[in-house]
């Protein structure tokens, strides 16, 4: 019986040890056009510049997803490994 | 999703001052405010001498989110801390508060006058509308908005300063470390850059 105590404690502890490990969604919220009650545009929100010509494919005027895609591709620029070669 | 961070090599910053003028020059920021300057330790010390591109690290749990009395921050969905100068009562906590003297207070007076803080945007401006001239005033350049990354991790010369999606640049971080190997026992271009090839020097 005191094993099992022993046991189920242990267990216990270790669950919430592991809840260190975890990370919070650290994304905030936009409500309303607001984040936190301060109004704002998200960057995907605006068209993009008729001359911003990095990537083959430019974003989507709302569209999270292609705008994330673009940035990411922009930010591979930075590697002068991929830029000019090893 | 992007969550925007910067990251700065001390091996390859050779403390040009470029991320710190292209800052100013991109925002168009008041004399006698920083939002980026590099710091610069054991100078002169051969072989010792580290420097380091300072600014708004976009933390996390921000500190000064934390301590601001009017709650004059805000956190964007890629991570980005940003405050709203409208609400800023220049009052210095988020200062104290920040471990990285981040927060700055242009001083126009001649009587110690303390106006709204002002600090990095990652070049995202701040709750006015995107691209217009209210926000270029108050907050500087949106480069977010047009599909650009800050203007002081791409000038970067030595590419010391990496600046976008915390993977991205982590990847690109790491691809580096892994090219020029373990550095303790060679400094400068051989650590920022990797081994020469060919066995030449």
């Amino acid at each position: 019986m005191k094993a099992r105590i022993v046991v189920v404690v242990l267990a216990a502890a270790g669950l919430v040890a592991l809840q260190g490990c975890g990370e919070k969604p650290q994304a905030t919220a936009y409500q309303h056009g607001k984040y936190q009650g301060k109004p704002d545009t998200p960057p995907w929100d605006n068209a993009p510049l008729a001359y911003t010509g990095n990537s083959v494919n430019q974003w989507t005027k709302g569209d999270q997803k292609s705008w994330t895609d673009e940035i990411k591709t922009r930010n591979k620029f930075q590697n002068e490994y991929v830029r000019i070669g090893d | 999703m992007a969550r925007m961070k910067f990251l700065c090599d001390a091996e390859r910053c050779i403390e040009c001052n470029g991320c710190v003028t292209a800052c100013k020059n991109e925002n168009e920021v008041p004399w006698g405010v920083n939002r980026r300057r590099v710091v610069t330790v054991n100078d002169g010390i051969e072989g010792a001498e580290k420097s380091m591109s300072v600014a708004c690290m976009h933390c996390s749990d921000a500190p000064c989110m934390a301590v601001c009395p009017v709650d004059c921050f805000y956190k964007t969905q890629d991570g980005v801390v940003l405050h709203d100068k409208d609400l800023c009562i220049g009052c210095g906590y988020c200062f104290y508060a920040c471990p990285f003297g981040a927060p700055q207070f242009p001083q126009a007076g001649a009587f110690g006058l303390r106006g709204k803080m002002d600090k990095c945007t990652f070049c995202a401006g701040g709750p006015e509308p995107d691209r217009s001239e209210a926000e270029f005033k108050k907050y500087g350049r949106n480069r977010l908005s047009e599909g650009k990354l800050p203007a002081c991790a791409e000038m970067c010369s030595t590419k010391a300063l990496l600046g976008g999606d915390g993977d991205t640049i982590a990847d690109i971080y790491r691809q580096r470390v892994t090219v020029r190997g373990k550095g303790a026992e060679v400094w400068g271009w051989g650590t920022a850059y990797g081994p020469p090839k060919g066995g030449k020097s």
